[in-house]
């Protein structure tokens, strides 16, 4: 799994990748995904639903919220009115 | 007396001018400690086109990883993403097609309008802007749409709360927008894929 985050000038930046299934990159999973959620980012998973094939995001608010077969999360900044 | 005058002359501009020069070297002895003590004046970081174009390119293909292909199409080809409202018109209705979809442009506000009608709601001003960045506080145009799109489609309740609404016409021009909805409608015909807000999310 691979966490994103958009940053003015770059684009996308990759801030960590790992398996959630090993215990230590889960462990740093976490504390990134806190980390970027300190930072006042919101966090949305990337789906296609399977039989009608739809997009969509799903806002995760936890790290525990992230469906297990997620390949990324991108971050990104919060909305604010413009 | 006019010699005397003339004395009386000669010697103010002798006293005169000594001080002239020493208040002169004293105001240039302070314009060169002033020089020494002010920094170098420090580089602007400045508009870089092809930083920025480079960035733009890795949104867009974010954006194209995450969205649908008929949803990249129009925005490729038109410069805004169309997404359906997430909330039903009735309550309890057996009638799942939303009464009203949005235009997502970016780096612009949100236009919500009603399909059939085409007629336009409101416009939602709502920006992501990166505030631990260097500086710059803008995200690529293209990443300011997927933004918009990901928290739109996943939390449409949240992304419209934090905006800002006005009646359409506080930033967008009214008729621009009616003829972008003409511009969507003429594309759509022309791909064959006839209205499908419902149907693709978007």
């Amino acid at each position: 799994m691979k966490f994103l985050r958009m940053k003015p000038g770059h684009g996308e930046v990759l801030l960590t990748e790992g398996d959630p299934g090993s215990e230590v990159d889960e462990e740093r999973l976490v504390e990134e995904f806190r980390r970027q959620l300190d930072e006042g980012m919101w966090a949305a998973v990337p789906t296609e639903h399977p039989s009608s094939g739809r997009r969509e995001a799903l806002m995760v608010r936890d790290y525990a919220d992230i469906p297990p077969q997620a390949e990324r999360v991108i971050f990104f900044p919060r909305a604010s009115g413009g | 007396m006019l010699l005397a005058l003339l004395v009386m002359a000669v010697v103010a501009l002798a006293l005169a001018v000594p001080l002239g020069v020493r208040a002169g070297r004293a105001q240039r002895a302070a314009g060169q400690s002033r020089r020494r003590r002010s920094p170098a004046p420090r580089p602007e970081l400045g508009y870089d086109p092809g930083r920025e174009r480079r960035a733009e390119q890795r949104a867009r293909q974010l954006l194209r990883s995450c969205v649908n292909e008929e949803e990249w199409a129009m925005y490729r080809d038109l410069g805004f993403l169309r997404v359906a409202g997430r909330a039903t018109a009735g309550r309890g209705s057996a009638l799942a097609a939303p009464g009203y979809a949005y235009l997502v442009y970016p780096h612009k506000p949100i236009v919500a309008f009603v399909p059939d009608s085409g007629r336009l709601l409101s416009e939602y001003c709502v920006e992501f802007p990166d505030m631990h960045g260097d500086g710059n506080t803008r995200l690529p145009a293209s990443d300011d749409v997927l933004a918009k799109w990901m928290a739109l489609t996943s939390d449409e309740s949240r992304v419209i709360g934090q905006a800002n609404m006005h009646l359409v016409g506080r930033q967008l021009d009214p008729a621009r927008v009616r003829r972008d909805l003409w511009r969507l409608s003429e594309w759509e015909r022309r791909r064959g894929a006839g209205s499908s807000v419902g149907a693709h999310g978007g």
